[in-house]
C-alpha cells in the first residue's frame, strides 16, 4: 500500500460513499452541539419530520452566551435565555445528552470533549464552531461546520466533504523558557497569514510538537483555523494515551488495550507526501503578540511593529493602515510598554489547567496593576475544581484578579463579559478582529504568561522579565 | 434552496482584505433561533454610527448600493468563525453573489448552501472589476453559473471555478440534505461493519 499521511488514514476510514465528481459521504463519529449554532438545525429536522440518527454520537453543552458570575448574580438577557431554553428543549425532544448550565460537567465545548474522553484518536469530530480544530491534537480529524451541516450530521451522521490538501507544519527544536504552545501557533499565523492554510488540513510534526503536553497541543491545533486551515492534527503517542487513560468515555480494560494498539497506527507513514511543508525553528521562537486586527498580524514581543514599507502589496498596505487606525497604534514602534486596560485569561485556546498554572506562576506573590481589570475564566467546572484544589484561585484573587465560572466569556463577548469601546486588552483567546471582545475594543493576543505579565505591570510586557526576577 | 443560474446587477465595492465573519455579523446578533431578519445587522459595526444612525461613509449606505445583488470584496473574504449567520445576513440584505480572489473554507461552504455564489476570480480580473465598479457605480456585472463566467463593461470577462457538485446543486436548487438522505442504506451498512 502507498504510504499515507495521518489525515489520509482517518479520511479513508470514514468514507461511506465516493461517487465520481461528487464530494465524499464522510461518516462522523462525534458531533458536539452548543446553543448558538444549533437551533436552526433542529428546526430543519422538525420541518422535515426527521430524527437525530445517532443521539449516542451527539453531545451538547452551553457555553457561548452563559454567565460567568456565580449563580446569584446571573444576568441572562431574554434572547440568550430563549436560545439556551431552545437547546434544552431540542436535546430533550431528540434524546441528546446535554451538559447544561449549572451541570458539574458543563464547560466550553472544546474543553469538555477531551476532558471527558469523548475526543479520541482517529475519530471524525464536527461542531458548529470553527475551533473544533482543537480536537485534532488527539489525531482526530476535527473541523468546524455551518448550521446547515449541523443539520446534515444530526439527520444522517454524515457530511458531504471534498478532500482537503495536506500541509505539514514541522516545528523542530526546543522552546526557550517563557515561550509556549501559543507562541508557536501565533508565529505560524504571522508567517503564513490568516489565509495561508485555506484548503489545507495541517499536520503538526517535529520535536517541539512532540515535546508539548496535550493541553499545549490543543492550543496549537485550536488556532489552525486562524491560519485558514479547517483542521490541525497531531499524531497520537504515549503523551496522548497517558492523557486519555481512565477518562470517563474512553474504552476501559481490554478494550483500552485494543484501542491503543489501533491508535498507535495513526501516524504519517515514512515516504508519505504532503502537498506543502512549512518549517518553524522552535529554538528561535520568542513570546509572540498580535498588534493588529487579525491573528496573522503578530510580532515577536521584543520587536517593533511593521511599517507600511514592510508590505509590498497595495491591498496589504491598506489592511495594515486600517488596522493601525482601529488599534490607534504607531507603525514601526515597539508594543512593549503599551498601557492596557483589561487582561482576559480563558477561552478554548487557553483555559485549561496548565494555562492557569502558568498564569498563577506569574501572579503568585504579586498584585494586578492599578486600574487593570483581570478576568480568569476556567474552561470547565472540572478545571475550576482542579484549580481550586491547587489553591490557584486564591493566588488569582489575592493578586486582584476576578475568578469566574466557566464559559467562552470575553473571547466572543456574548454573555456580558466585554471590553468597552477604546479599551486595550491582552487576551489569551484566539481572535483580535475589530469588536470581537466588545464593540470598539482592541485586542492583543498572547500566551497566558504574557497576559499575566501584562496584568501585573499594566502594560505589554515580556513575560521573561518576570519569570527571571 | 433558491436556484442560481445567471445574475446581472450593479455591485457594492468593498476592497478590504480579510473581511472576517465578526465584521459581517457581530457575535451579539447570534442569539437568534431562526435564520431570518439578519440583513439589518449586516456589517453592523461599520454600517451604523454610535447613535444607531446610518454611517454615511460606509459603502452599503450609499444610494448607489441600494438594490445591488453582487458584492465585490478583497481577498480571504469570510475568514474567522463558522457562523452561517454570515451568509444569512448577506442574503438577507439582498446579495446573491460575492466576487473575490479568495474565500475562507467554512464561509464558502456555508454560502453554497444558501444560494449565495462565491465567485473566485484571478487577481487581475478582480482588480479590473473593482476599478470599473468604483469608477462607475451603475456598472452592471453578469455572473453566469452555467459557463462559470463573469462579464463586466468594455468586454471585461473572467472565469471562475466551482466544483461540479455545488454547481449542479445551485443550478437545480437541490438541497444537499435530501441528497445525503438518499444514502441511508450505505450509511446503515457502514455502521454495521464498524460495530
Amino acid at each position: 500500500m502507498e504510504p499515507r499521511t495521518l489525515f489520509q488514514k482517518v479520511w479513508d476510514d470514514h468514507v461511506v460513499v465516493q461517487e465520481p465528481n461528487r464530494p465524499a459521504v464522510l461518516y462522523i463519529d462525534l458531533q458536539l452541539i452548543h446553543e448558538v449554532t444549533s437551533p436552526q438545525a433542529f428546526t430543519g429536522l422538525r420541518e422535515r419530520g426527521l430524527k437525530v440518527r445517532r443521539p449516542d454520537k451527539t453531545i451538547a453543552t452551553m457555553d457561548h452566551s452563559t454567565p460567568t458570575l456565580p449563580k446569584a448574580l446571573w444576568v441572562i438577557d431574554d434572547q440568550a435565555k430563549a436560545q439556551l431554553g431552545q437547546l434544552e428543549t431540542n436535546c430533550k425532544d431528540f434524546g441528546v445528552e446535554l451538559f447544561a448550565l449549572g451541570d458539574s460537567r458543563n464547560g466550553i465545548v472544546h474543553v469538555i470533549g477531551p476532558e471527558r474522553g469523548f475526543t479520541q484518536p482517529g475519530k471524525t469530530i464536527v461542531c458548529g464552531d470553527s475551533h473544533t480544530s482543537t480536537h485534532g491534537a488527539f489525531g482526530a480529524l476535527a473541523f468546524g461546520i455551518g448550521t446547515s451541516e449541523v443539520e446534515h450530521v444530526l439527520a444522517t451522521q454524515c457530511l458531504l466533504q471534498r478532500k482537503a490538501k495536506t500541509l505539514e507544519v514541522r516545528v523542530d527544536g526546543q522552546l526557550m523558557p517563557g515561550v509556549t504552545a501559543k507562541d508557536i501557533i501565533l508565529a505560524l499565523c504571522a508567517e503564513i497569514g490568516t489565509g495561508g492554510g485555506t484548503g489545507y488540513v495541517i499536520e503538526f510534526t517535529g520535536s517541539a510538537i512532540r515535546g508539548l503536553d496535550m493541553e499545549g497541543r490543543m492550543t496549537v491545533c485550536n488556532m489552525s483555523i486562524e491560519a485558514g486551515a479547517r483542521a490541525g492534527m497531531i499524531a497520537p503517542d504515549e503523551t496522548t494515551f497517558e492523557y486519555l487513560k481512565g477518562r470517563e468515555r474512553v474504552p476501559q480494560g481490554a478494550d483500552w488495550d485494543a484501542a491503543v494498539e489501533r491508535w498507535s497506527q495513526l501516524c504519517t507513514d515514512e515516504g508519505a507526501k504532503f502537498d506543502k511543508t512549512v518549517i518553524i525553528d522552535a529554538n528561535k521562537l520568542e513570546p509572540m503578540i498580535t498588534y493588529g486586527t487579525n491573528p496573522g498580524m503578530g510580532i515577536q514581543i521584543s520587536g517593533p511593529m511593521p511599517t507600511l514599507e514592510s508590505f509590498d502589496d497595495f491591498s496589504q498596505q491598506a489592511a495594515f493602515e486600517k488596522a493601525m487606525l482601529y488599534m490607534d497604534l504607531e507603525p514601526g514602534q515597539p508594543l512593549l510598554g503599551k498601557k492596557i486596560d483589561v487582561v482576559f485569561i480563558g477561552s478554548c485556546t487557553n483555559s485549561r489547567i496548565s494555562d492557569l498554572r502558568m498564569a498563577a506562576g506569574v501572579f503568585s506573590g504579586r498584585k494586578v496593576a492599578d486600574g487593570v481589570r483581570t478576568l480568569v475564566v476556567p474552561g470547565s467546572h472540572d478545571i475550576k475544581k482542579q484549580a481550586e484544589s491547587e489553591g490557584l484561585d486564591q493566588i488569582f484573587k489575592e493578586a486582584g484578579a476576578e475568578w469566574r465560572e466557566p464559559g467562552c466569556s470575553m473571547c466572543i463577548a456574548m454573555n456580558g463579559d466585554n471590553l468597552e469601546p477604546g479599551q486595550y486588552a491582552v487576551s489569551t483567546s484566539n481572535r483580535n478582529f475589530e469588536g470581537r471582545q466588545g464593540k470598539g475594543g482592541r485586542t492583543f493576543l498572547a500566551s497566558p504568561l504574557t497576559a499575566a505579565a501584562a496584568a501585573i505591570t499594566g502594560e505589554v510586557t515580556d513575560p521573561r522579565s518576570l519569570l527571571l526576577s | 434552496m433558491a436556484k442560481f443560474t445567471t445574475l446581472t446587477s450593479h455591485a457594492v465595492p468593498l476592497p478590504a482584505e480579510n473581511v472576517d465573519t465578526d465584521q459581517i455579523i457581530p457575535a451579539r446578533f447570534l442569539k437568534v433561533t431562526d435564520k431570518h431578519g439578519l440583513g439589518d445587522s449586516l456589517f453592523c459595526d461599520w454600517r451604523y454610527l454610535k447613535d444607531g444612525s446610518d454611517n454615511p461613509d460606509f459603502v452599503l449606505n450609499e444610494a448607489a448600493s441600494q438594490g445591488a445583488q453582487i458584492l465585490i470584496a478583497g481577498n480571504n473574504f469570510g475568514s474567522g468563525s463558522s457562523r452561517e449567520h454570515a451568509p444569512w445576513a448577506l442574503v438577507g440584505w439582498g446579495f446573491r453573489a460575492i466576487i473575490s480572489t479568495g474565500f475562507a473554507d467554512i464561509f464558502k461552504s456555508n454560502s453554497l448552501k444558501n444560494g449565495l455564489l462565491p465567485v473566485e476570480v484571478s487577481a487581475d480580473a478582480y482588480k479590473a472589476l473593482m476599478e470599473a465598479v468604483q469608477l462607475d457605480r451603475s456598472t452592471r456585472i453578469t455572473v453566469d453559473l452555467p459557463t462559470q463566467s463573469v462579464t463586466g463593461p468594455d468586454g471585461l470577462e473572467a472565469t471562475f471555478l466551482i466544483d461540479a457538485f455545488s454547481k449542479h446543486c445551485l443550478l437545480e436548487g437541490i438541497d444537499q440534505l435530501g441528497y445525503l438522505l438518499s444514502f441511508d442504506e450505505q450509511i446503515t451498512s457502514y455502521e454495521q461493519q464498524r460495530t
